[in-house]
């Protein structure tokens, strides 16, 4: 339960995040994903006897890049370990990993909670190791195929301390760190395809206990919302335990999303010695000062520096702020609106409300929007020139929607343009006063409300194209003259 | 410190050998020997001794990122015990 009124939950999340080099960790193989079985595979991936590891550099450069964009100390000095244990998906027998000295240790995220506070997680360590490669089992006879092609993938497994207290917290974690990965164009996120995976400790403690409770580890999550479900039943479960005077188990369970149950793997796997040492193979990463300070110089803008920029110098609210700097892609759609001109407030307006809802409905990604920035930033610039109304703008931003057209080409074909005409407006004021004598005598009696019954009489006689602001100062002076 | 010989067909489960019963006493002596010649190491004071790893004093060689190896498929398979449509085959794995 979220709000247990006796027990809290515990959770830690470990993160195993594909980095997006363009070849392995150890070897020149293609990282691509979905080829053909065992076609990016070499002797190293095979583990053939006498192969050597050969560190790439850009995998140290995007680990340097997460540590510093979570505020972790870069070792100067790290070691590769190996981890021992015998799968057919893990040729050597052993995975190359790192173990007692990370390359980043003390890391933190700010995460932005619903009820407005600002909570900080702590990150324990973030290291560097191989991916594991693919077994097949289903509907193959009495065998079990395997596909290498993975092996050697670079992952970055990001450790968090057990800071986060809900299930709710646990996927607004998530989706921060995803972002920041994302924004540091390091990992692609994809929880489906398995390039950002999570497992989850989850333990329960009566409130007050200062001392941690059993812990459980839950895996295959695919998705945020899994990773959510199987916290709160797995919270569920251990309280329902503990009420009942039973014990939690330490163990892995799997998390089984079509029945919404998890399941323990007790028996599966034996109690782990995984006998890690340090790699014979890998002589230590010594990382300089120079080094970190030019990869820090190369750090994009991240979402929380954005976001506090968008509220402080262009004004936004700090909500405002939080949704457009959600993801990488979101923030340039919003820059690069207002580099056309548009208001920042206006084009956040724009994006927040008409474009994600329109968005949210076809079910798209804003990437995929078929209004483009250039497109809404001229839609807003056509308001602010006096060209079209708001109300107007509107009905041109459905047609660009649909059309994928020009706002000023639309404007143009349809006739939408804005009358600002004051001899056009006048004439359409005076009509207006002909036709309805017994709201001008009530507004001249005191009831000034029934102005606004005129200006939209107004408005309707110039199909919504007048100007409201010369509407009103026409309207207001011929009734009090 | 000498070993027991629990601990002997536990190394033994995890390093997948199969060790008949007979065969465990005289590892359990052998290991201990081994053990009790690293242990004259406990002799010296290494308090100000950093924790070496490696022994030779190297930094790590770095790759460019770089795509060089092409599709060796075939060969690597041909050295494999089985292989089936591209794949490896061992035996089934689960269930
Ligand atoms: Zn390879």
């Amino acid at each position: 339960m979220a709000n247990d009124p006796l027990y809290e939950t515990i959770i830690g999340l470990e993160v195993h995040a594909q980095m997006l080099t363009r070849s392995k960790i150890f070897c020149g193989c293609s990282t691509t994903f979905g080829a053909e079985a065992n076609t990016q595979i070499c002797p190293v991936c095979a583990a053939f006897p006498g192969v050597l590891p050969v560190l790439n550099r850009e995998l140290v450069q995007m680990a340097i890049k997460t540590g510093l964009a979570v505020h972790g100390t870069i070792r100067e000095r790290s070691e590769f370990a190996r981890k021992n244990y015998f799968y057919p998906d893990l040729p050597a027998g052993y995975q190359i990993s790192q173990f007692e000295l990370p390359i980043i240790e003390r890391g933190e995220l700010t995460l932005d909670l619903e009820s407005g506070e600002k909570k900080r997680i702590g990150i324990t360590r973030i290291h560097m190791e191989v991916d594991a490669g693919k077994s097949l089992h289903e509907g193959i006879q009495g065998a079990s195929w395997i596909d290498l092609n993975r092996t050697g993938t670079p992952l970055l497994e990001i450790v968090s301390e057990p800071d986060l207290r809900s299930s709710r917290e646990a996927g607004a974690y998530l989706k921060k760190l995803r972002s920041i990965l994302r924004y540091l164009q390091v990992c692609d996120g994809n929880m489906e395809e398995g390039s950002f995976r999570c497992d989850a400790n989850v333990s329960v403690r009566r409130r007050g206990d200062t001392r941690l409770g059993t812990r459980t580890e839950l895996k295959n999550l695919n998705s945020i919302r899994n990773v959510m479900r199987a916290i709160d039943f797995e919270a569920d479960r251990q309280i329902d335990l503990l009420e009942s005077g039973g014990t939690i188990v330490q163990e892995t369970r799997l998390w089984d999303a079509n029945l919404n149950t998890s399941r323990s793997m007790r028996g599966k796997e034996e109690a782990h010695d995984y006998r890690y040492f340090p790699e014979p193979d890998l002589p230590p990463l010594v990382i300089t000062r120079e080094r970190i300070d030019a990869v820090a110089r190369q750090l994009p803008e991240l979402p929380d520096a954005k976001a506090i920029r968008f509220s402080r110098e262009l004004g936004l609210s700090e909500y405002d702020a939080g949704v457009l700097t959600s993801s990488r892609e979101m923030a340039s759609f919003f820059e690069e609106t207002v580099q056309q001109g548009a208001h920042p407030k206006t084009a956040a307006n724009w994006i927040t409300v008409e474009l994600l809802g329109r968005l949210n409905r076809e079910g798209l990604e804003i990437e995929q929007s078929a209004v483009t920035p250039r497109r809404l930033g001229r839609l807003i610039g056509l308001i602010q020139s006096g060209d079209i109304s708001g109300k107007i703008a509107k009905q041109v931003f459905e047609l660009m929607f649909e059309t994928e057209a020009d706002p000023e080409r639309i404007v143009a074909e349809r006739g939408l343009k804005q009358v600002s005409d004051t001899g056009a407006i006048e004439a359409a004021v005076d009509k207006v006063l002909a036709e309805n004598p017994t709201q001008v005598q009530q507004y001249r009696e005191g009831k000034t409300k029934v102005a606004g019954f005129l200006v939209g009489q107004v408005m309707k006689a110039t199909r919504g194209k007048a100007n409201p602001a010369a509407v009103n100062a026409i309207l207001q002076a011929k009734l009090s003259g | 410190m000498s070993i027991q010989a629990e601990t002997v067909k536990q190394v033994a489960v995890l390093a997948r050998l199969q060790l008949d019963d007979q065969a465990v006493p005289p590892l359990v002596e052998q290991l201990s020997n081994i053990l009790k010649l690293v242990e004259q190491l406990n002799e010296l004071d290494t308090r100000d001794v950093v924790p070496m790893s490696h022994a030779l004093d190297m930094p790590i060689p770095e790759r460019p990122d770089e795509v060089v190896n092409t599709n060796c498929k075939d060969a690597l398979l041909a050295n494999a015990p089985d292989s089936v449509q591209g794949y490896f085959q061992v035996p089934k794995i689960i269930e």
